[in-house]
């Protein structure tokens, strides 16, 4: 029990729990500006496994890691468009067109890895990358700055997606489209071409945020992702479709996951009551979003499509 | 603004033909406006006026005909082209997005906006100036849904003017302001005139379309019925053109025996959709044989309390008796049973069922009830012998008693609609708006029907946003503001001006 409470193992777990929140952070980002433009997309976890899949893959074949990265972005932004297609130009249903997406990249990634790969291979996964200086600082340098590039990544955008939606011209349109698109539509910024591009970057983040989890762990497996993608969307209502909140949110989760894991490694929780307390985030998530059902902040056009004159 | 050449017209539509399935919207019409005019389109619902006026804003494309804009053919293929040839359009409802800004609002879409940062301060800037010069006051950061009605209309009005407009289309803009924001709208609109801009002004009140215009073209059916001016004109040879027929304007009153109170509503508090109280301290009482119109700007409390009569919102406090039983805390089917009837404010939503057919809305309130039901089964040949008489009696144009109710007029809707709520012989009747956006023909049979059940002995309380309704019809009038009564006046001592302050919230220690 007192191994527990060490400072040196605090910290440990405090670093595990913000690696674990990366990809979380970054499928609920992308998740974040899909919504805040009015489109809601289900599909995030199946986007996940085909960048995870993608980023493996090309990392397995190259030993590239930043190519790995790129194909996950690429493998995204395409799963983006289709996505784009089916409800904006066809307007589908978007919660059942996003359940369709998950279907597709959990059977496409699997079947891809049984005919390319077929016996789990490790890969060199991402390195820890301590920043100059920061780096040194102690404990927080150990905590905060010894972490892998996609962490970094991750939690600079958080600012960067708050500057996006808040101070530019384009942040602009995304809020307007996502709330009243008909009044956005009569000053004359299209609608379509404001969600296309949310959906493409929301996208281009899932597929990102799968190359997290499969960069971080080496390893690819079916459904490696594990309803990673689910909790993200849940993490946008808990954030309240703001970046700030949304990060909170993966913190929370993350630091979850990491003491639990902790627990167990350190066999303070064994057996049945270990599998309970993994259930721990879950049950979490469910409460935090029970609790917060106000919905303050839910952009009034989500899951709406738009058709002028209607 | 551009340059303006003397006498060749800002505007010229020439042989608009839209056709929808089954029905032609406009069928060759020719419109135009000319620099420094108000120029109204008026017409019923349907007459093909927001049609033309989508076509040239690019919302909708016209099947054949032509658009010049200064003596020069133009194509304007969606609201973005309108935006750069100088158009700019007010809607009916409001295009604006509430979770922004004022200055976000103005600033959506302009080109200036396409820089990587969005600076703000150059369009609050120009909002205080053009603020200043036109007498418009809005606050630039003040969030749309802080803002009441009038001043969203205000934010409305500073789009087009930034946007340096030459042609403002205004569709229905008067529709939920009070008498004296009309008034300061109207100054507004003069002044945007006078500086060579030219105006289309689209509505249906007849008083503010001859106060205002200075030409006039009327609409029936896709075409164009009348073209003139106030100064040869008169609202009944609008009505006229309009409907195409004589019309009686103003509903005739006869004599009515006022009896016992049948409606006693005291101290009552209810609360809207944002859990506070849309409707508090509320007293009144309705007697048999007497209508009370309660009259106010929409949102002010009058659905809110139209609901808690027909118990469809819960009463937070207060009493309210219908027809001798305490009703405060009843459900809505037994307060029906007390013959209470109720014309909703929605009548899609709220009033009919649209993919039902005509005869299943009519028997919505009666279908458990011998006739129309015997031991559990429905008596198809009694709903079907009551719905014909019914809709016979109330004049209801429909195909047959099997058509769905969504493929009719919204007036032979509300026809539908006041049949079924009528047909249980009411003693107390609760009808809000009971005639917004239907036609004048139509409009005109509602004030008849419910000037006939006034005289044979029912309470009615008459929810109106249409103050020459509310007059034309009540023997008193209440005015509704922020969920209190602002006062009550007897029909004779009723004037707009009076009614009007009101509305506005001013109470008469104040004015």
């Amino acid at each position: 029990m007192s191994d527990f409470l060490t400072v040196s193992v605090l910290l440990a777990t405090v670093a595990s729990g913000i690696r674990l929140a990366t990809p979380f952070l970054l499928a609920a980002l992308g998740e974040t500006i899909g919504q805040r433009s009015g489109v809601l997309n289900l599909g995030v976890e199946g986007v996940m496994l085909l960048g995870a899949y993608g980023a493996y893959y090309a990392t397995l074949r190259t030993d590239s890691v930043l190519l790995g990265i790129v194909v996950s972005l690429v493998v995204g932004g395409v799963m983006g468009i289709v996505y784009g297609v089916v409800t904006l130009a066809l307007k589908a249903e978007q919660g059942i067109s996003g359940i369709g997406i998950f279907i597709f990249g959990l059977g496409l990634s699997d079947l891809l890895f049984q005919k390319q790969v077929g016996t789990p291979t490790p890969i060199d996964g991402l390195g820890d990358l301590a920043v100059p200086l920061l780096g040194d600082l102690p404990w927080v340098g150990e905590v905060l700055f010894h972490q892998n590039v996609l962490v970094y990544v991750a939690f600079l955008l958080v600012p960067a997606m708050w500057f996006v939606i808040n101070k530019t011209p384009f942040g602009l349109n995304v809020r307007a489209v996502g709330e009243t698109p008909e009044a956005a539509d009569s000053l004359g910024v299209s609608v379509n071409r404001t969600r296309y591009m949310t959906i493409f970057v929301g996208n281009a983040l899932a597929g990102l945020a799968g190359a997290a989890l499969a960069l971080e762990l080496g390893i690819f497996q079916q459904n490696l992702t594990n309803g990673h993608g689910f909790i993200a969307i849940a993490l946008v209502y808990f954030g309240a479709w703001r970046p700030s909140g949304v990060m909170a949110g993966s913190l929370v989760f993350g630091l979850v996951s990491a003491t639990v894991l902790q627990w167990k490694t350190l066999g303070i929780v064994v057996g049945t009551t270990a599998s309970i307390v993994g259930m721990f985030p879950a049950v979490l998530t469910i409460l935090v979003l029970v609790l917060v059902s106000r919905r303050t902040g839910q952009p009034s056009a989500l899951t709406r499509p738009f058709q002028r004159g209607h | 603004m551009p340059a303006v050449t003397p006498g060749t017209p800002l505007l010229e539509m020439e042989g608009i033909t839209k056709r929808f399935p089954g029905v032609v919207a406009n069928d060759r019409v020719n419109f135009d406006v000319r620099p420094g005019e108000v120029h109204t389109l008026l017409g019923e619902n349907g007459a093909g006026k927001s049609t033309l006026m989508k076509i040239l804003y690019g919302l909708y494309h016209a099947d054949e005909g032509g658009i010049r804009l200064q003596g020069e053919a133009v194509t304007i293929d969606s609201p973005s082209d309108a935006i750069e040839q100088g158009i700019g359009m007010i809607h009916q409802h409001f295009m604006l997005v509430p979770t922004l800004t004022v200055a976000e609002n103005v600033a959506l879409g302009l080109p200036a906006g396409r820089r990587l940062v969005q600076d703000l301060d150059p369009v609050r800037r120009r909002i205080r100036d053009l603020s200043e010069a036109y007498g418009l006051q809005v606050d630039p950061d003040a969030y749309i849904w802080q803002l009441a009605v009038g001043e969203r209309q205000r934010v409305e009005i500073m789009k087009a003017i930034y946007r340096d407009v030459s042609i403002l289309i205004l569709d229905e803009p008067t529709s939920v302001l009070t008498p004296s924001e009309v008034d300061d709208l109207f100054v507004t609109l003069r002044q945007m005139t006078d500086g060579g801009r030219g105006l289309v002004f689209i509505s249906h009140k007849l008083h503010e379309v001859m106060s205002l215009s200075d030409r006039i073209t009327v609409l029936r059916g896709g075409r164009v019925t009348g073209r003139t001016v106030p100064a040869e004109t008169s609202r009944e040879q609008l009505a006229h053109m309009m409907v195409g027929r004589e019309v009686r304007l103003a509903p005739e009153r006869g004599e009515s025996a006022v009896g016992q109170a049948r409606i006693s509503i005291s101290d009552l508090e209810v609360l809207g959709d944002r859990g506070t109280p849309a409707v508090s301290e509320f007293n009144l009482e309705v007697r048999s044989g007497e209508v009370v119109g309660i009259a106010g700007v929409s949102g002010n409390g009058q659905r809110e309390l139209a609901e808690a009569l027909a118990g469809l919102r819960p009463v937070s406090s207060g009493e309210v008796m219908m027809n001798g039983a305490r009703t405060t805390h009843k459900t809505p089917k037994q307060i029906r049973r007390l013959g209470v009837s109720y014309i909703p404010e929605e009548r899609m939503r709220d009033g009919t069922i649209g993919e039902f057919s005509v005869a299943e809305n009519m028997i919505l309130t009666s279908h458990d009830l011998p006739p129309t039901s015997r031991r559990g089964f429905l008596d198809f040949k009694a709903i079907e012998s009551a719905c014909s008489g019914l809709v016979d009696r109330f004049t209801v144009k429909t195909p047959s008693l099997d058509t769905p109710t969504a493929n009719l007029s919204g007036g032979n809707i509300q026809k539908l609609i006041i049949a079924r709520e009528l047909s249980g012989e009411p003693d107390v009747l609760i009808a809000a708006q009971p005639t917004r956006g239907v036609d004048i023909g139509a409009a005109e049979y509602i004030h008849s029907v419910l000037m006939q059940q006034r005289a044979g002995g029912t309470a009615i309380l008459l929810i109106s946003e249409d103050l020459d309704e509310v007059i034309g019809l009540s023997d008193r009038i209440a005015v509704m503001f922020e969920g209190r009564i602002m006062g009550i006046l007897d029909q004779e001592e009723a004037t707009v001006h009076r009614l009007g302050l009101w509305m506005a919230g001013v109470s008469d220690g104040e004015a």
